[in-house]
C-alpha cells in the first residue's frame, strides 16, 4: 500500500460492488446448437457459427437448458432465491460485435436473487451481498488490426458470439480493495468446485468489472461511482481499485468532482484511463424476449440439481478447522481448489478406515497399536507441504494437480503411517515420494526396495555404534572430557552410515550406553 | 393444355399427378409460363428460376412414377401437395436464395439455410415456385409498401390486392400458384385474401415454426396458407404446421389429419353446419364500413343460419383499443427485429466513415418509409420513461383482447363469424399518404393476432364487383374446425352466381401492353392531381 493510499483511507472509505461476467461450461452456445466446448478464440475465425449465433434473417433463439442449470447451481451454492419462473429480455443497442442488434438477458427477473458469498481476508471473515445472477449471451470478438495496404480495419470473429456468459453482481458491499480479491478468487473457486465454469482470468472466462466509490468515513451517501475494467487477473484488481480510490480521493481533496465515467485499467502503467463517458447513459429499451417462452424453475429440478451439488469449499474449511483441529491456514490452502480438498478427504477416509476403533478394517479397540493413527494434521502437512512442492514443479496439465500426482491417497496414507509409526525417517518418506512422483510406483515399495525401513534393532545399532566409537577416538576423548556436543556429533556419524535408517534416538542411548561403560571399564 | 392445367385446385392436380394425366414437370411449366407471360402487369413476384423449379419438379415425377409402378399403397403415403407448385412470400428463408422482405435492405443477401416450412414443403415433395411480393418486412396492408413496387389486384389492375402477402395473394387469384405461403401479423394472410377473393388462413399462434422466416413482430407472427379454396388452405397447412424445436414458440400439439380430408361433396360439407353456435360480434361492424360489404357479411349470415347455424351477437368490447395496443406491441418488437439489418454482416452496406455513419448511412438507404416509421414508434414506446405507459399498457390491452375473446368461448361459441376487411380493395396510391387511414383497414384482423387465435378469411361475394372476405375465429388450435366451416360455406355457395365469377383483371394481364403497377399507380396518382 502506497503512503498516499494509506492517507486517503484514513479519510476515506470505498464503497465497491463488483460484477463478474463468466463463461458458463456448456457443450453448445447459449442459444444455438454451435460448439462452445473450446476457446472460442482459438482455431480458424468464424469456424463455430450458424444462422443464430450471426443473426440472420428467419433465425430463432433456443435455451440451452445446461447453461440454466449451472446458473441454478450458482444461486444454490450462494444460498440465492431462485424464481419459480423467469424471463428473457432482449437488451437493445447497436455494435457490430452484436448481430441482432439486441442481446437476450434477463433484467427483471434473474435466475437467482439474494445471495451471498463468505470468505477470508487478512482481516477476518467477511460476507458480501450477491443481488443477482442471471444468464446472458456474449458478443462476438472484435479486431482491431491493419490490412496489407496499412489501412485500419475491424475484425469479427462470431464464434464467440453466443457463448453462455453469467453475470453476479455483488451489493456494494465491499470495502477494500483486498476484499475485492479476495471475493473474486473466492468466487472463482466456488465457480470451479460446482463445475459451473473454469473461470479463467486470462482466458477471458471470467471478467472482473468494479463499481469503486469513495466517501468521507463516517458518512452514510454514497459518492459517485466509476466503472473500471480491463482487470484480467485478481492481483489487478487489487491494484486498480486501490489506485483507483486514491486517485478518487486526490482529485476530491483538489475540489473536483467525480464523474460517472467507465475506466479502463492499464497493468503496464498501473493507472486507471477514461474509456468512455456514462453521463448520457444509455438506454437500452429492455423488453421481454418473445421468441423465448417464460422459463419455469419447478421444485424437482431445483432439488436434482440441489443433490449434484459437492461439499462447497466455505463448508470445508469450516470442517477442516472445526472437526478436524486444523489451522485456518492449513484448511485454505487444503481448500485452494476442489481437486486438493477432494485428495485430502480421500485420504482421510482411507486412515480413518485402517485407524483401530474409527472404522471397520482396524484392529480391536485396546489392541497391540499395529497400525497406528495417520493424524489429519500429519497428512495436511504431507500434502500442502511435500506433495504440493512435487505437482507445482510439474510440467503441462498436470502442474499442481495432486489429483493427477500419480501417488494416490491411500499410498500417501501408507508412506505417512510408516514416518509417524517411526518405522522410516522424514528425509527417507521424501525421498520416497519424490522417486514414487517420478517412478509413478507406489511409495510402500520405494521404501522396501530401497531398504529404506528404520534400524530401531538395539543390537544392530549396537554394532555401528563400536564401529563409530572405534573410528572416532577424538570426539570420544572430547566426551570423555565432559564436552556433551560431542554425542551429537557421534550420532550423526551413526546415521550416516546407516543412511539415516538408524533410529537416532535409540542410537543416542546405545552410544551413551557404550561411551559410559567403556569409561566405567577404563577409569 | 397448359392453360387449363393452372385452373385447377392443388387436390384436383394430387389426383391428376397420381392418375398420371399430366406430370408435375408440366404442371410447374404451366405455371412458370403464366407468371412469364402475365407478372409484368400483376407484379406478384419477386424471383422465379425456371431451371431451379424444373428440377424439383422432375424429382417430384420421379417419385411419382415409382408410385405408379408400385401401386396405390404407395400413392397413398404421397402429401397431397407432391408435385404441385407453391409460392412463398419472400421472407421465407431458401437455400441458396434471395430472401429480401421486401426490403431493399435485405438486396444481394442470400439465405444459407432453409426455413422450417421450406423444409416441410420439399418432405412433402411440393414444388416451390418462387417468391412473391410484399409490404417491407410485412408492414403494410397494401403491398405498396415493397421496395420493388407494387403489386397489382387481379380483380381490378388499378387496385391494390391488400397487404402484406398480397404478392401471393394476387398470384393465387391470378392462377399463377394454386397455393402461397404467407405470414399473418395482423391481417397479411386474411385481409389480401379478402381483397382477392380466396381462402386464407392465420393459423393459431405456435402451430406452425417461424423459424427462418424473417420476424416483423415476434409475438403476433404467424405462417399462413392462401388458396383458391378451404381443401387447398388445408392441405397447405398441413404440410407445414407443427411442432419445431428451433422455435420455442412452437406447439408440441398434434396436427389433424383431418386437414388432409375435408369433405368432397358440397352437401355433405354443408351439413358441418348445422348446430354450430356463432357469434357475430357487434365492434367489429364499425363506422365507415361500407355498405356493400356489411350487406355480404349479413348476407352470409343468413345463409349460415339456413344451413342450421344459430348466429347470435357478441361482444369483443377491448376491440376500439385494438389498434392502437397493436402497433405499439408490433412497433416495439419490431424496432428490436430489424436492428440486425445494420450493413455489417449481409444485405446492403453503406460505409460512411465511422460505424455510426455506416450504420446511418445502410438504415437510412435500405429502409422504406413504412419501416422507419415503426422502427421509431416501437423505440419510443420501449424508450425510459415511456415503457410503463406504451408498452407496459398495450400488453395489459392485449390480455383485455384475449379475455374478451375467451369469454365468448366460454359461452359456448363455436366461432366468430365477421367481417375481414371493413371494405373493399381501393385504388393504387389512395391510402399511401395516410398511414392511419392505412392501419384502420386491420381493425377487423388485428385482435385475433393479439389473442393468439386461429382465423381465417373466406370469399363471401362481390360488392360493386370485388371481392368480400368473411372472417371466421376459432378457438386456440380451432384450424381443422374453422376450415371445415369454410368448406361448409363453399357447400352452401357452391350455386351461387358470383362463384362462377373470374376475375376481371386477368384478360388485361394477358395484353402485352398493359401497364406494370407502378406505372399504373403513377397514372393513377397523376390522375388525383
Amino acid at each position: 500500500m502506497t503512503a498516499g493510499l494509506a492517507a486517503a483511507l484514513e479519510r476515506y472509505e470505498a464503497v465497491i460492488g463488483i460484477e463478474v461476467h463468466c463463461q458458463v461450461r456448456t457443450a453448445t452456445k447459449m442459444f444455438c446448437a454451435c460448439a462452445a466446448d473450446a476457446d472460442p478464440d482459438e482455431g480458424a475465425p468464424n469456424s463455430r457459427t450458424c444462422p443464430v449465433c450471426l443473426g440472420l434473417p428467419g433465425a430463432l433463439p433456443v435455451i440451452n437448458r445446461r447453461a440454466v442449470e449451472h446458473v441454478l447451481a450458482t444461486g444454490l451454492a450462494i444460498g440465492a432465491t431462485v424464481p419459480s419462473a423467469t424471463r428473457w429480455d432482449r437488451k437493445n443497442y447497436f455494435y457490430p460485435d452484436l448481430p441482432k442488434g439486441y442481446q437476450i438477458s434477463q433484467l427483471d427477473l434473474p435466475l437467482a436473487s439474494h445471495g451471498s458469498l463468505t470468505f477470508d481476508t487478512s482481516a477476518g471473515e467477511r460476507t458480501i451481498g450477491i443481488r443477482r445472477a442471471h444468464l446472458e449471451e456474449d458478443t462476438a470478438r472484435l479486431i482491431h488490426a491493419t490490412d496489407p495496404d496499412g489501412r485500419k480495419v475491424s475484425l469479427l470473429d462470431f464464434d464467440r458470439s453466443g457463448m453462455p456468459l453469467m453475470e453476479i453482481v455483488t451489493e456494494p458491499d465491499v470495502r477494500t480493495a483486498e476484499e475485492a480479491r479476495r471475493y473474486a478468487e473466492e468466487l472463482q473457486r466456488l465457480l470451479r468446485y460446482i463445475g459451473v465454469s473454469d473461470a479463467d482470468m486470462e482466458r477471458g472466462q471470467m471478467r472482473v468489472e468494479a463499481n469503486v466509490s469513495i466517501r468521507p468515513r463516517g458518512t452514510e451517501p454514497f459518492g459517485t461511482r466509476v466503472e473500471v475494467k480491463n482487470m484480467n487477473s485478481f492481483r489487478s484488481v487489487e491494484r486498480a481499485i486501490e489506485f483507483e480510490i486514491e486517485r478518487q480521493a486526490a482529485a476530491i481533496d483538489a475540489g473536483e468532482t467525480i464523474r460517472q465515467v467507465t475506466r479502463g485499467w492499464d497493468d503496464d502503467r498501473g493507472i486507471t484511463y477514461v474509456m468512455r463517458s456514462k453521463e448520457d447513459s444509455e438506454d437500452y429499451r429492455y423488453f421481454p424476449e418473445p421468441d423465448l417462452p417464460p422459463l419455469r424453475v419447478d421444485a424437482a429440478w431445483l432439488a436434482e440439481i440441489a443433490a449434484g451439488l459437492p461439499e462447497l469449499p466455505a463448508a470445508r474449511r469450516a470442517r477442516y478447522a472445526g472437526t478436524l483441529g486444523l489451522s485456518a491456514y492449513d484448511a485454505g490452502v487444503l481448500t485452494a481448489t476442489r481437486e486438493t480438498s477432494d485428495y485430502f478427504d480421500a485420504a482421510l477416509a482411507v486412515a480413518a478406515a485402517a485407524t483401530p476403533g474409527t472404522a471397520a478394517g482396524g484392529t480391536a479397540a485396546g489392541g497391540t497399536a499395529a497400525d497406528p493413527v495417520v493424524s489429519p494434521k500429519a497428512l495436511a502437512n504431507w500434502i500442502t507441504g511435500e506433495l504440493t512442492r512435487l505437482v507445482n514443479a510439474a510440467a503441462g496439465a498436470d502442474r499442481g494437480r495432486i489429483d493427477r500426482s500419480g501417488i494416490a491417497p491411500a499410498d500417501l496414507v501408507a508412506l505417512v503411517r510408516l514416518v509417524e509409526s517411526g518405522e522410516i525417517s522424514g528425509t527417507s518418506a521424501k525421498e520416497a515420494l519424490a522417486e514414487a512422483f517420478e517412478s509413478r510406483r507406489p511409495p510402500a515399495d520405494i521404501v522396501a526396495d530401497r531398504g529404506m525401513r528404520r534400524i530401531s534393532d538395539a543390537d544392530a545399532i549396537g554394532a555401528v555404534v563400536s564401529d563409530v566409537v572405534a573410528a572416532n577416538p577424538a570426539a570420544v576423548a572430547d566426551y570423555r572430557a565432559g564436552k556433551e556436543q560431542a554425542v551429537g556429533f557421534l550420532v550423526g556419524q551413526v546415521m550416516k552410515r546407516t543412511g539415516g535408517r538408524a533410529d537416532a534416538a535409540l542410537a543416542r542411548t546405545v552410544l551413551r550406553a557404550h561411551l559410559d561403560a567403556d569409561g566405567s571399564q577404563g577409569g | 393444355m397448359s392453360g387449363d392445367l393452372t385452373r385447377l385446385t392443388a387436390h384436383a392436380m394430387a389426383v391428376g399427378l397420381r392418375a398420371g394425366d399430366f406430370t408435375a414437370e408440366e404442371l410447374a411449366t404451366a405455371h412458370l409460363d403464366a407468371i412469364e407471360a402475365e407478372d409484368r402487369a400483376l407484379g406478384a413476384w419477386l424471383a422465379v428460376d425456371r431451371t431451379e423449379v424444373l428440377v424439383q419438379a422432375h424429382a417430384a415425377d420421379a417419385t411419382l412414377d415409382l408410385a405408379r409402378r408400385v401401386g396405390p399403397a404407395m400413392s397413398a403415403t404421397l402429401h397431397p401437395l407432391h408435385g404441385v407448385p407453391v409460392a412463398l412470400k419472400d421472407l421465407v428463408s431458401v437455400r441458396g436464395g434471395r430472401c429480401t422482405a421486401g426490403s431493399r435492405i435485405l438486396a444481394g443477401y442470400t439465405s444459407p439455410y432453409d426455413a422450417h416450412i421450406t423444409e416441410r414443403l420439399r418432405a412433402v415433395g411440393a414444388v416451390i415456385l418462387g417468391k412473391t411480393n410484399m409490404d417491407e418486412f410485412a408492414m403494410g396492408s397494401s403491398t405498396e409498401h415493397s421496395a420493388y413496387g407494387p403489386t397489382s389486384n387481379p380483380w381490378d389492375l388499378d387496385r391494390v390486392p391488400g397487404g402484406s402477402s398480397g404478392g401471393s395473394a394476387a398470384a393465387v387469384a391470378a392462377y399463377h400458384a394454386p397455393v402461397a405461403i404467407g405470414t399473418d401479423t395482423g391481417g397479411s394472410v386474411r385481409q389480401p385474401a379478402s381483397l382477392c377473393g380466396i381462402v386464407g388462413m392465420k393459423p393459431t399462434y405456435g402451430r406452425v415454426s417461424r423459424y427462418g422466416v424473417v420476424a416483423f413482430a415476434s409475438s403476433l407472427d404467424q405462417v399462413g396458407p392462401l388458396a383458391r379454396d378451404a381443401r387447398d388452405a388445408a392441405a397447405l397447412l398441413h404440410a407445414v404446421a407443427g411442432r419445431d424445436d428451433r422455435d420455442s414458440t412452437s406447439a408440441p400439439i398434434p396436427v389433424p389429419d383431418g386437414l388432409l380430408s375435408l369433405p368432397d361433396s358440397d352437401d355433405e360439407a354443408a351439413a358441418g353446419i348445422r348446430g354450430l353456435r356463432l357469434g357475430l360480434p357487434r365492434e367489429y361492424f364499425v363506422a365507415g364500413m361500407e355498405p356493400g360489404t356489411e350487406a355480404r357479411i349479413r348476407e352470409a349470415v343468413t345463409l349460415l343460419e339456413a344451413a342450421g347455424a344459430t348466429v347470435e351477437e357478441v361482444s369483443l368490447p377491448h376491440t376500439d383499443y385494438g389498434i392502437a395496443a397493436y402497433y405499439i406491441v408490433a412497433s416495439a418488437e419490431a424496432s428490436a427485429n430489424l436492428a440486425r439489418y445494420d450493413g455489417i454482416r449481409f444485405g446492403l452496406a453503406r460505409r460512411g466513415g465511422d460505424v455510426l455513419e455506416d450504420y446511418l448511412a445502410t438504415r437510412g438507404e435500405g429502409f422504406g418509409p413504412e419501416a422507419k416509421r415503426r422502427i421509431m414508434l416501437g423505440t419510443y414506446a420501449l424508450s425510459a420513461g415511456y415503457y410503463d405507459a406504451f408498452y407496459g399498457k398495450a400488453q395489459k390491452v392485449r390480455t383485455l383482447i384475449k379475455a374478451d375473446f375467451d369469454a365468448v368461448w366460454a359461452a359456448g361459441v363455436d366461432a366468430i363469424v365477421a367481417p375481414t376487411s371493413p371494405s373493399v380493395a381501393w385504388r393504387l396510391g389512395a391510402k399511401l399518404d395516410d398511414p392511419v387511414a392505412m392501419y384502420l383497414t386491420d381493425v377487423c384482423t388485428l385482435p385475433v393476432n393479439m389473442a393468439g387465435l386461429p382465423g381465417a378469411s373466406i370469399p363471401a361475394g362481390l360488392s360493386d364487383g370485388l371481392p368480400v372476405g368473411l372472417q371466421l375465429i376459432g378457438r386456440p388450435w380451432s384450424e381443422l374446425e374453422l376450415l371445415r366451416l369454410a368448406r361448409g360455406f363453399e357447400g352452401i355457395t357452391a350455386g351461387a352466381p358470383w362463384r362462377g365469377v373470374e376475375p376481371p383483371g386477368l384478360a388485361a394481364l394477358r395484353s402485352a401492353s398493359s401497364p406494370r403497377p407502378a406505372d399504373r399507380a403513377a397514372a393513377l396518382g397523376a390522375g388525383d392531381r
